[in-house]
């Protein structure tokens, strides 16, 4: 074996090893995590923190109650508005556009999706918090239900174009109008894939802090109806971990573990729904 | 987005879609197969059949995505008009921020902004390139998939939650990290002066931590999709493994790798939470990485609700319109990266 060749297998299997480090490494900083997360926020976690509202500060105990209702709210009131756009307007993408204005649709689609989360909470400010004159459940809902749009449409146009043509083709030779065909024979067949793209939006929005710090801001109370300020987990989070008080740090760690635990839960239901079948599976 | 599954060549996916479009579309053929006789049926009949109904339905709501696209961005031009009347293009260039005096400038935010996401980048890169090739080359396909599936989870991890680990646990780490750094690196100015734990170097190794799943999960894709035959042609060549995936797959995948980087700076420029939680906030311009910062997006979520005065508030509007453009601009580079790449391979 000459010098060149032997220098060669060596940087080879130099080379090689480093990227299953470069693996290694990433696949244990999730682990570590994970673990850290689901060990502190698992041991501080208590059943107040599910039916108390917050203690007035400087006073330990309490839960947060009133923030995962909060979440709860919200993220209903974004489901409102992102699903059923999203979804209408994932159809035409890939039912009925082919011209030039389902190209813009689709740029502005992915420039949306690509908006930093802060600057679309200045948008719902301007829109909604302004002319009202103060923040709402509302306007942070509507913040939310922005940003689920784009990922809905894009999943939804994704999964109906993977019904083959021979399913739209067989349903209106069968005498049904494109419509008809649309929704007794295309919908459902993608539908598995469909409901995952939503759930995916849900768990994506459910974490967001940013748009909702100055749109539904932030309640140490309960809020009823939809016009006031209100919790959310994400902010109270935030507000938490930020504080200097010791028992807060505490309670932030269990918030994190309950909207971890809710995200990932979402996350992995619905990707492994989607290897389970149906067109687009991958 | 991943590209779509295409089981179809997009031409004759076109001719189909041109088909059934024109048989909705034109009255005359529609009438025909109801009465041959009768003219262009009224609107409302039309919609009676559904179609109609649908297309519009639909329309509206693709319609409205490009309506919200372009209110926000009337709404951030319109309402940042005082501060953009006040200071004009010296905004980008000032360095002073004093809301009591009502004297603004982005520019300690822009540095702050920038900095730390080049740190990300230098960080992430070379570690999720290397993993990507790992996952895409060597790893057998099962094992890769579910490595994948788990890095795919990081990326679904909300940005608030890396912010309490960066506090809680990050800066701890960091703190033991510093001597040893500072011993090696310590003659640059770059690593000079007190560390606090908050700092421009904690913000730069979250934001790293953040985009490291993006970078693998699209450059991996981007790999997979090089064609069998360039690895088999290299390596018939004598080339080892190493040579075949670094001189011949890599390049091949480049301009995909390049995008999904790209799409990972829009990331970092924009991620506001965990930057915030660790950045310092402090606007100022330091050398060093040790000292605090301040991001763009840091100083809109901490000043935002705080903020007293139209001036303010407009100024800190008009930062997030900056804000806007740079991360439209990198993601715009990122989309047509992405799309070369997958031309690329599709036509070979």
């Amino acid at each position: 074996m000459t010098y060149r060749e032997a220098q060669r297998r060596l940087v080879n299997g130099f080379m090689l090893s480093l990227t299953g480090v470069c693996a290694l490494f990433t696949v244990s900083v999730l682990f570590f995590i994970l673990g850290y997360l689901l060990w502190n926020g698992g041991t501080s976690l208590n059943w107040d923190f599910f039916t108390k509202l917050p203690k007035p500060v400087g006073e330990s105990g309490g839960g947060m109650a009133n923030a995962i209702v909060g979440s709860g709210k919200l993220i209903f009131l974004a489901s409102l508005i992102g699903i059923p756009v999203g979804f209408l307007g994932g159809v035409y993408l890939a039912e009925f556009g082919s011209g030039s204005f389902s190209f813009v649709v689709r740029y502005t689609t992915d420039l949306l999706n690509g908006v930093p989360s802060i600057v679309m909470g200045i948008f719902a400010y301007a829109m909604i918090v302004l002319p009202q004159r103060h923040f709402s459940t509302l306007a942070g809902g509507a913040a939310l239900g922005v940003m689920m749009i784009p990922v809905t449409i894009r999943s939804t146009e994704e999964f109906l174009k993977a019904v083959p043509d021979a399913l739209r083709e067989g349903a209106m030779a069968l005498g049904a109008s494109k419509s008809k065909a649309i929704i007794t024979v295309v919908i459902p067949a993608a539908i598995q894939g469909i409901l995952t793209g939503i759930m995916l939006g849900i768990a994506r929005i459910a974490g967001e802090t940013a748009p909702l710090l100055f749109t539904s801001f932030s309640n140490r109370y309960w809020s009823p109806g939809w016009n006031q300020p209100i919790a959310s987990l994400p902010v109270m989070i935030f507000t938490y971990a930020v504080s200097p008080y010791e028992d807060w740090h505490r309670q932030a760690w269990s918030a994190g573990f309950v909207l971890l635990s809710l995200v990932l839960v979402i996350n992995t239901v619905a990707r492994v729904l989607l290897s389970k079948g149906g067109y687009g599976r991958r | 987005m991943r590209p779509s599954p295409s089981w179809l060549s997009p031409k004759k996916r076109r001719q189909l879609l041109r088909s059934s479009n024109h048989s909705m579309f034109t009255p005359a053929t529609r009438a025909s197969r109801h009465d041959s006789s009768a003219p262009a049926r009224s609107f409302v009949q039309r919609l009676r059949t559904g179609d109609e109904a649908a297309f519009l339905i639909t329309l509206v709501c693709a319609a409205s995505i490009v309506v919200i696209t372009v209110l926000l961005v009337v709404e951030l031009y319109s309402a940042s008009a005082a501060s953009r009347h006040r200071f004009g293009w010296s905004f980008l260039f000032s360095r002073t921020w004093d809301p009591v005096a009502g004297d603004f400038g982005a520019l300690a935010f822009i540095y702050g902004t920038l900095v730390t996401s080049a740190l990300a980048l230098l960080l992430a890169v070379p570690l999720g390139v290397g993993a990507a090739i790992f996952l895409a080359e060597l790893a057998r396909r099962r094992v890769s998939d579910y490595l994948t599936f788990l890095i795919e989870l990081l990326a679904a991890v909300p940005s608030v939650i890396y912010g309490l680990l960066a506090i809680f646990v990050l800066v701890p780490i960091l703190r033991t990290i510093e001597p040893g750094l500072r011993a090696v690196l310590g003659f640059l100015p770059l690593f000079q002066g007190p560390f606090y734990g908050v700092s421009l170097f904690s913000a730069g190794v979250v934001l790293a931590i953040m985009i490291v799943p993006f970078i693998i999960s699209i450059s991996r894709e981007v790999l997979l999709a090089v064609p069998l035959e360039q690895r088999e042609g290299a390596l018939a060549l004598g080339a080892t493994k190493w040579e075949s995936t670094w001189q011949v797959v890599v390049p091949f995948a480049r301009t995909g790798i390049i995008g999904s980087i790209f799409l990972a700076l829009a990331r970092a420029l924009g991620e506001t939470m965990a930057v915030t939680m660790v950045i310092g906030n402090q606007p100022a311009i330091n050398t060093s990485l040790f000292a605090p910062g301040y991001s763009i997006a840091a100083v809109i979520a901490n000043e935002f609700t705080e903020a007293t005065g139209d001036l303010y508030i407009s100024a800190l509007i008009q930062l997030g319109l900056v804000l806007f453009a740079l991360t439209m601009i990198i993601n715009a580079a990122a989309r047509l990266l992405i799309l070369a790449t997958e031309k690329k391979g599709a036509r070979r």
